[in-house]
């Protein structure tokens, strides 16, 4: 409809206008969360009909950003994922988050077939996008890169499922800032001049108690036929604002007290701008205003949501005063969130410095459905695992997995893998408990705060877990009976990807200055011996007569003094 | 008595062996466990190639058309002439121009050609003829009655290696081929500076080396406004949208690339490795706010203003991810419906025609203006398709200038034949292979004697067997590169000078040299006293006490004597 709507605009010129093969969308989804914090999710999508695939040497971009399509061609990417995150997603409170992200920054690539390297590849290409985006990924190396067999499977089109192609790494010490914020809203064709990108402004998006930022670039179907295909850059930010603990005392949001700024326009290149609130608990809970009449259901994680939709694109959208500014006023503090069907969360229990144990703990609080999850653990080679104390524990009963595949680690090459496909019991807690060694570092593999501690990147878990519409069977809403009975298909289960805390873990560190103080040591000792070996080598040795002593020579004065010959 | 002597003789005799064991066995010992690994590195041939003789030779072949000899010189024509020329650029540089030229007859197949109407057509009927090779050059002499060139134009460069040379009009008749030779060889000399190599492109090629002081500031700019030669370039062109409410831009740059860029690029491969790619940019503001200029109800911008466009454009461009080539930016800037129209003004004031202009070294910047798509009452967005053609043909220009292309003017009485469709002429390509060959070779060699120089300078760096290797194959393709020079191989010559340079740069810039770069003294001083110190100093001492008494002694038995 795009090109409809250049034709109706076109007579002015003569010439034919080409159809754009490339297509801008921007989004912006609001959720106010039951803890009283406020959770807004950027989404930017560009659509670009070409092919990566042949070796077309010229390349030519008009909303896709060049430097992500140069990486794309040269390293022969098929699928690239990487999100920044600073903070944790409080799953228990806040619910599940459209996108999820582990703390610090998350790689994982697929390589399409033709490259026969990968691992060199691997290496360019962190290095490369690390200088993209200002991040330390050139940190990722063979250490921390594992290859999942199932955990990670491509999100775009293409049956590719060789996971030689794949790999996957995080970083969960990455620190994200205002620097990493700044090439990502580069990626942008409006940049943050226009559109939703004007909310974006860094001083505000870093005072938050979450944030994400990634980019996800996939090959997708132009139709559903799959006749064409094309690449689909998505860039997404989701930031949780926690305007309430921050001593404002009222439960009040807008655009302006969020971001510090209010809406006017839409980008002129997208053909779609949407601002969505999620209105499922009002009007209860909290008022809206401006109104709006558009309003839109659709499944989000399970659940049926409303949301109300601001559309940009629209003129009246912004009223007379030619600015949005929404505000949200909650009413009350009652209501309950659905708890998150499935939870988990991770700690290293164990004392002193040689041995601990990592333990895992998964949350199924459905309440009458099992589903299996596949959980993936990758740990640094200098935590070296003792798989053989592996337990999988539900209900206080051993859990036997379906599937286990694990990759011992080498010394200073690669970490450790451990992928399970693990059955969680209805509303029960499962553990995972493995014990580990701490291994003895060289002194220049030390990072720069060795007592700070060591991070492990958060465990993956994922699984389909049956929805939760599919449970309420004695639901209200008003649905046709004859589409009741049975939990229709696509809506019976959802697919969910949990990650948990990374681990901080100590390491026995020695004194720093310890090189140095024994080699002062050593040689003081070996001075020491050799001094007296010399002196007894080179010394001549003569009999002395010996000197009479004290006794003798007092009484020699005394005889002397008397006038008796001395003794 | 004779107990204690003995004694005394053994501890001299044991500090001595122990003198000797740690200088015999300590000192080897310790020198070999603390030295750095340096690979064996061809000094000699680098301190040969600091010091540079350069000689570049070429092939000229001069042909006689039909009445130009008389039937007598004929038969001494074929004949050949040698012409060298020395230029010191400074103690270690220099050059010697050599010219082999070939006098003889044309065929009568050249005969048939040079019959042609127009000089063009001769041009190209020659030039199916016999394919000349790179760097070489062939020059008709024609007679002062042909009318192959206009009345004024005395020499014709064709847009291969060809040029048609009419002779004077006081060579008539009569005079000796000794006096024909000597009018002609001055101006095949003007010739061969426009279409081989002038002194003053080579010493500009030379500039990494030589800090040549140029006689006038124009010859500084046209000296850095080409890049630097580099084994492959990034060309990036940027269609700069700063208002895309009221503008929806079109370009069709794929054709344009294809139809203007490509043939230009296709002819340079030889040269370099060129890869294109555009993309569109969105509010993207210029550094400055044009003047509106009420006389002509246009905004301008000053010839002094445009430092300051590009920064914070370039901020946008992004680098290059994928490559560590130079990056030509050809940028076509719409103003914006409020600035707009918008000119740029030449430093007298007076308007530049192409409103474009280029920044040495870096790219081009053409600004193109919309206006004339509104129609009587605009409808924003307005929908624009960009004149190709015309944008294309500015940055084809901004392309070959900052390519280091020739762009000098030649001399009175010459007529140079427009390029056709590759936009570049044979004999284009090869000045450029010159200067080019010229240049990496300086280059090359400045890096490997500085390298060299370094390494020599700094003990603890570590040479390792690859930068050895690295460097040897550097000096090797260097030295072929000059050989091929003196032997007038153009092709080779920059082949080999290539190869030489990435070589060098590769062994410059490994990592591996900075690993024990910073291994200060103190810090070596502190780790080796708490050991070396109390061994070192009984050793001294009784070293000096045997040395003391033994001294003492001759004393004595010289008082004995005496």
């Amino acid at each position: 409809h795009y090109a409809a709507a250049q034709k109706q605009a076109e007579p002015a010129v003569l010439q034919p206008t080409p159809q754009p093969k490339d297509d801008f969308q921007e989004e912006l989804v609001v959720r106010p969360l039951h803890s009283g914090d406020i959770y807004a999710s950027f989404q930017f999508r560009t659509l670009w009909e070409t092919d990566f695939m042949r070796g077309n040497k010229v390349s030519h971009y008009r909303l896709f950003p060049k430097s992500l399509g140069q990486v794309i061609s040269k390293f022969s990417v098929r699928e690239l994922h990487i999100s920044f995150t600073q903070g944790y997603w409080r799953t228990m409170q806040w619910g599940q988050p459209y996108l999820p992200s582990p703390p610090g920054a998350e790689l994982w690539v697929w390589f399409q077939d033709s490259v026969t390297d990968v691992d060199a590849t691997w290496k360019e290409l962190t290095n490369v996008l690390s200088g993209i985006f200002c991040a330390s990924l050139n940190f990722i190396d063979s250490t921390n890169t594992v290859q999942p067999s199932a955990s990670f499977k491509p999100l775009g089109i293409g049956n590719v499922t060789d996971h030689r192609f794949l790999r996957y790494a995080t970083l969960p010490r990455e620190i994200v800032c205002t620097e990493n914020l700044t090439p990502w809203k580069k990626l942008l064709p409006c940049g943050s001049k226009a559109g939703l990108a004007v909310l974006l402004k860094s001083e505000k998006l870093f005072h938050s108690s979450f944030h994400s930022q990634a980019v996800h670039i996939r090959p997708v179907c132009q139709d559903w036929q799959c006749k064409t295909t094309s690449w689909e850059l998505r860039q997404t930010l989701n930031v949780v604002f926690d305007l309430h603990n921050s001593g404002q005392g009222k439960r009040e949001w807008s655009l302006f007290k969020m971001f510090s700024r209010t809406l006017t326009e839409a980008c002129p290149l997208a053909s779609s701008s949407k601002i969505y609130i999620d209105i499922t608990d009002n009007p209860e809970q909290f008022e809206l205003s401006p109104a709006t009449s558009l309003l839109s259901q659709a499944m989000v994680l399970g659940d049926r949501r409303t949301f109300s939709v601001y559309d940009l694109t629209q003129q009246d959208t912004f009223g007379s005063v030619r600015s949005l500014n929404l505000l949200i006023r909650w009413k009350s503090t009652e209501g309950d969130m659905l708890r998150p069907l499935l939870h988990a969360e991770r700690y290293v229990a164990g004392y002193g410095l040689q041995t601990g144990e990592i333990h895992t703990l998964m949350y199924n609080h459905h309440p009458y459905r099992s589903f299996p999850v596949l959980l993936l653990d990758s740990v640094p080679w200098y935590l070296r695992l003792y798989i053989h104390t592996l337990t999988v524990t539900s209900k206080g009963k051993d859990n036997k997995p379906s599937y286990i595949h694990y990759q011992p680690s080498k010394d200073r090459v690669r970490p450790h893998l451990l992928e399970m496909l693990v059955q969680l019991p209805p509303n029960s807690v499962t553990e995972v408990t493995v014990q580990f060694e701490r291994a003895l570092l060289k002194w220049t593999e030390y990072t720069p705060d060795p007592n700070h501690g060591f991070y492990v990147g958060s465990s993956v878990i994922s699984s389909l877990v049956p929805s939760t519409v599919a449970m309420d069977t004695n639901s209200t809403r008003e649905r046709p009976l004859f589409s009741s009975f049975f939990p229709c298909k696509e809506e019976s289960s959802y697919f969910v990807r949990v990650y948990t805390e990374p681990l901080l873990v100590n390491l026995p560190t020695p004194d720093f200055s310890m090189p140095y103080n024994v080699i002062c040591l050593t040689c003081t000792v070996v001075a020491v011996g050799y001094g007296s070996l010399y002196n007894l080598l080179t010394r001549s040795f003569q009999i002395e007569e010996p000197s009479p002593g004290l006794a003798k020579r007092i009484a020699n004065v005394i005889r002397k003094m008397r006038g008796v010959p001395p003794l | 008595m004779a107990t204690t002597e003995v004694e005394r003789r053994r501890g001299q005799l044991a500090a001595l062996s122990i003198a000797a064991v740690v200088i015999i066995v300590g000192v080897p010992l310790w020198w070999r466990t603390t030295e750095t690994y340096r690979a064996w590195l061809p000094v000699s041939q680098i301190k040969e190639l600091a010091k540079l003789q350069l000689q570049l030779s070429a092939d000229v072949e001069v042909v006689f058309a039909r009445g130009t000899v008389t039937p007598e010189q004929q038969k001494k024509v074929p004949l050949t002439q040698t012409q060298e020329e020395e230029r010191a650029i400074d103690e270690d540089t220099a050059l010697r121009y050599r010219y082999e030229t070939r006098y003889r007859t044309a065929t009568i197949m050249e005969e048939d050609a040079l019959n042609q109407p127009s000089a063009a057509e001769a041009d190209l009927s020659l030039h199916t003829l016999s394919e000349s090779p790179c760097g070489s050059l062939v020059v008709y002499v024609i007679p002062e009655s042909s009318s192959l060139l206009p009345e004024d134009v005395n020499v014709y460069i064709g847009q291969r290696r060809t040029a048609l040379l009419r002779i004077g009009p006081q060579m008539r008749v009569g005079k000796t081929l000794e006096q024909l030779l000597a009018h002609l060889e001055p101006r095949i000399k003007q010739v061969l500076q426009v279409m081989s190599f002038s002194h003053n492109d080579i010493t500009a090629a030379l500039s990494d080396r030589v800090r040549f002081s140029p006689d006038n500031k124009e010859s500084i700019a046209d000296s850095m406004r080409a890049f630097k030669s580099s084994p492959g370039y990034e060309i990036t062109f940027s269609l700069l949208n700063p208002d895309p409410k009221s503008h929806r831009l079109h370009w069709d740059i794929e054709g344009a690339v294809q139809t203007y860029i490509q043939p230009l690029l296709t002819k340079l491969s030889p040269v370099a490795n060129f890869s294109i790619d555009s993309q569109t940019l969105y509010y993207t503001m210029l550094g400055v706010n044009p003047r509106f200029d009420t006389s002509r109800s246009a905004y301008t911008l000053n010839a002094d203003s445009l430092a300051h466009v590009i920064n914070p454009v370039e901020a946008r461009l992004g680098s290059n991810a994928a490559s560590s080539n130079p990056v030509l930016n050809f940028l076509l800037y719409v103003p914006d419906a409020q600035h707009s129209p918008l000119y740029i003004q030449g430093r007298k004031k007076q308007e530049v025609p192409s409103n474009a202009f280029h920044s040495p070294r870096w790219g081009g910047i053409m600004v193109y203006n919309v206006n004339g798509f509104y129609g009587s009452e605009p409808e924003f967005p307005v929908d624009i398709n960009i004149d190709m053609a015309k944008v294309m043909g500015v940055f084809l220009a901004q392309l070959r200038l900052l390519l280091g292309v020739q762009s000098s003017t030649p001399p009175p009485g010459f007529l140079v034949a427009r390029c056709g469709s590759t936009g570049l002429a044979d004999w284009e390509l090869d000045r450029l292979m010159w200067s080019r060959s010229v240049e990496n070779v300086a280059t090359a060699t400045t890096t490997i004697t500085s390298l060299a120089q370094l390494l020599d300078q700094i003990g603890n760096i570590v040479i390792n067997d690859n930068i050895a290797q690295q460097v040897s194959s550097a000096v090797t393709s260097l030295q072929l590169a000059v050989a091929e020079l003196e032997a007038g191989n153009l092709g080779f010559a920059l082949q080999y000078s290539k190869e030489a340079i990435l070589a060098s740069e590769k062994a410059f810039f490994d990592p591996s040299l900075l690993h024990l770069l910073y291994f200060p003294d103190d810090q070596k001083f502190a780790i080796y006293i708490p050991l070396f110190l109390p061994m070192c100093v009984p050793i001294l001492l009784s070293l000096l006490k045997i040395v003391s008494e033994a001294r003492q002694r001759r004393r004595e038995k010289q008082a004995k004597k005496d």
